[in-house]
């Protein structure tokens, strides 16, 4: 058996179920590694006490759950009740929710152990983990001794499951947030259709484009984990009261038959080499696999990044008011004579970060009077042009479609602080129109670029049939054969 | 469309985020950055088209308008960075 901490989590369910380890020592290999990884900066609360109790409550109850024993990694973004829980920002400075966020609650009722708190983007805006007042989360792979950005927002969630300091973790994902950092760390993430998971007690973003899901070190993991976190939920009103099919069943490899599109628009301009190289190989290997590969076209692709910049920070504004120094989180300290409009504006000054004031002010300008019909509603019929261009490829028998899932592999950490916001935003090329979409999209490694980095591989399938995307998905990551693991330097 | 410090000024008084002075110029800057990438939306044929409200076409569902949660005070206020006797604590709201 390998290091405890590297079994993914259908090897370690084997192995409780079977008895040959137990999910004490599970967890304690895991509570090892992240003492280890501290130059990851991947978990920013560690709950070792909570983690060995849960571990010890799953051993005296063999089998009870799907997920019964297996330690887990859970964004920060996730409320955990009595545990920390920030979104990275320092306005939620010392917030322990007295509940339990829906998808959490499910892991755990499923049996799985929570290790910790993972480092993400301050409020999941970004795609770096560089606006997280934790600091950055650190990409385990490398070049030589330059230090490379895990993606983001999901940064910590994907730099903790690629070193193996967790058997699995969650992300979410409002405009590519589980998909790029999968990316960017050579492992799997699946942003399911809008309305799998519930979004209750989740901090919120962009209500209308917020979805969590699994990340993970392969795409059978990635199943069992979807599965356990999503289902309906009465506390979110968007939740799809729909039955969940057993989505580890559905993957065959089979993939014999199945139409895969290719669409011609993700061919930007300038699209790197290596990026284009990857995308080919990852044709070919679906045809090889019995599918039928067809170009298409999805018009509107070039609107997406824009329609995303007015939409997210319109719901940003509204969703973030909620932050005043009031109920929860940081205060500012007032000047004799300071009201309450002195108070807001101070707790808010000093509790976000540059990203997120960015974007709450860019929220707030596109809502005012005068401007919301240019921006607001027009970015919101553009978003209905979006989803329409996927329909009728859909209609047309595509089942699924390929694309690379990032226009680049990782960069370096600190690369972009001198560029426009705007460069940075381009990472969600081809992620983005997923969510204004709705639809599932999976990220699968699928190659290393000349440095020897991982680079990921999209596939976007029909809205709620995530079991048949995995299903491409498994087919893909079987003809891959993706094993490369980042050398330990931490 | 081109932000003016004006404008920041009032943007962020809006958004309740207290700017200093100096730091407004730049902040325009950045409007003005992310304003022209989304200008391009002005381009596209949208007559006709509905404003997208949600993504996936479903009814929100109803409840009986019936009392479901509450009596929890302690908890709702334990995170409060100001609570007393009871209540939220801010500063004077009414001279």
């Amino acid at each position: 058996m390998p290091e405890l901490s590297q079994l993914k989590i259908a090897e370690a369910r084997e192995a409780l179920r079977k008895g040959e380890v137990t999910s004490v020592e599970l967890t304690e290999a895991c509570l090892a590694e992240i003492n280890a990884a501290g130059a990851l900066n991947a978990f920013v609360h560690d709950t070792p006490d909570l983690a060995l109790e849960q571990a010890r409550a799953a051993d005296a109850r063999p089998d009870c759950g799907a997920l019964n024993g297996i330690p887990l990694g859970i964004k920060d973004l996730f409320c955990t009740k009595g545990v920390a829980s920030q979104a990275a920002s320092k306005i939620l400075d010392g917030f322990k929710p007295e509940y339990e966020s829906t998808v959490s609650r499910n892991l755990l009722e499923a049996g799985a152990v929570m290790l910790g708190k993972l480092n993400m983007d301050e409020f999941a805006m970004g795609s770096s983990n560089e606006t997280s007042v934790y600091g950055d989360a650190v990409n385990p792979w490398t070049v030589g001794d330059r230090r490379l950005t895990p993606g983001g927002s999901s940064g910590g969630s994907a730099a903790a499951v690629a070193a193996d300091l967790c058997l699995g973790a969650t992300g979410t994902d409002t405009g590519g947030s589980i998909r790029q950092p999968a990316a960017f760390t050579g492992i799997t993430g699946i942003k399911p259709t809008y309305g799998r998971c519930s979004r209750w007690g989740i901090v919120a973003f962009a209500s209308s484009l917020d979805q969590a899901g699994p990340m993970t070190k392969d795409v059978r993991d990635a199943a069992i984990l979807l599965q356990a976190m999503c289902g309906h939920d009465p506390k979110d009103s968007t939740s799809a009261d729909r039955p969940v099919p057993d989505f580890e069943a559905m993957l065959t490899g089979d993939i014999r038959g199945k139409t895969i599109g290719i669409p011609r628009e993700y061919h930007m301009e300038g699209m790197p080499d290596e990026i284009a190289a990857l995308w080919a190989e990852g044709r070919a290997m679906l045809e090889d696999a019995g599918a039928r590969l067809v170009d298409i076209s999805l018009p509107h692709t070039q609107y997406a990044l824009p329609t995303y910049y007015v939409i997210a920070p319109a719901e940003a504004s509204s969703n973030l008011a909620r932050y005043d120094g009031v109920r929860f989180g940081h205060r500012a300290a007032l000047d004799e004579g300071d009201g309450i409009a002195e108070m807001y504006e101070k707790t808010r000054a000093e509790g976000f970060g540059p990203e997120v004031k960015r974007r709450v002010m860019v929220g707030t300008y596109v809502l005012s009077a005068g401007f919301y019909d240019a921006y607001y509603n027009r970015a919101r019929k553009v978003r209905a042009l979006i989803k329409r261009d996927f329909e009728a490829v859909f209609a047309e028998g595509v089942d699924a479609i390929l694309t690379p899932t990032t226009p680049s592999a990782a960069f370096g950490l600190g690369e972009m602080a001198e560029a426009d916001p705007v460069a940075m935003y381009l990472n969600d090329v081809f992620t983005v129109t997923v969510n204004l979409a709705g639809l599932p999209g999976i990220s699968v490694p699928a190659g290393l670029n000349a440095q020897g980095l991982p680079l990921g591989l999209q596939l976007i399938g029909r809205p709620w049939e995530e079991g048949d995307l995995l299903n491409t998905a498994y087919a893909l990551e079987q003809a891959a054969g993706f094993v490369a693991k980042p050398a330990r330097w931490w | 469309m081109s932000i003016d410090t004006q404008t920041a000024r009032k943007v962020a008084h809006l958004a309740r985020i207290r700017v200093a002075e100096d730091e407004l110029p730049a902040l325009a800057g950045e409007f003005n950055a992310i304003l022209g990438f989304i200008e391009q939306l002005q381009e596209v044929d949208v007559d006709g088209v509905e404003p997208m409200t949600s993504v996936t076409p479903q009814r929100l569902t109803r409840r009986a308008d019936v009392v479901t949660d509450g009596d929890q005070q302690d908890k709702v206020l334990a995170n409060a960075p100001d609570a007393r006797e009871g209540f939220f604590a801010v500063p004077k709201v009414v001279e």
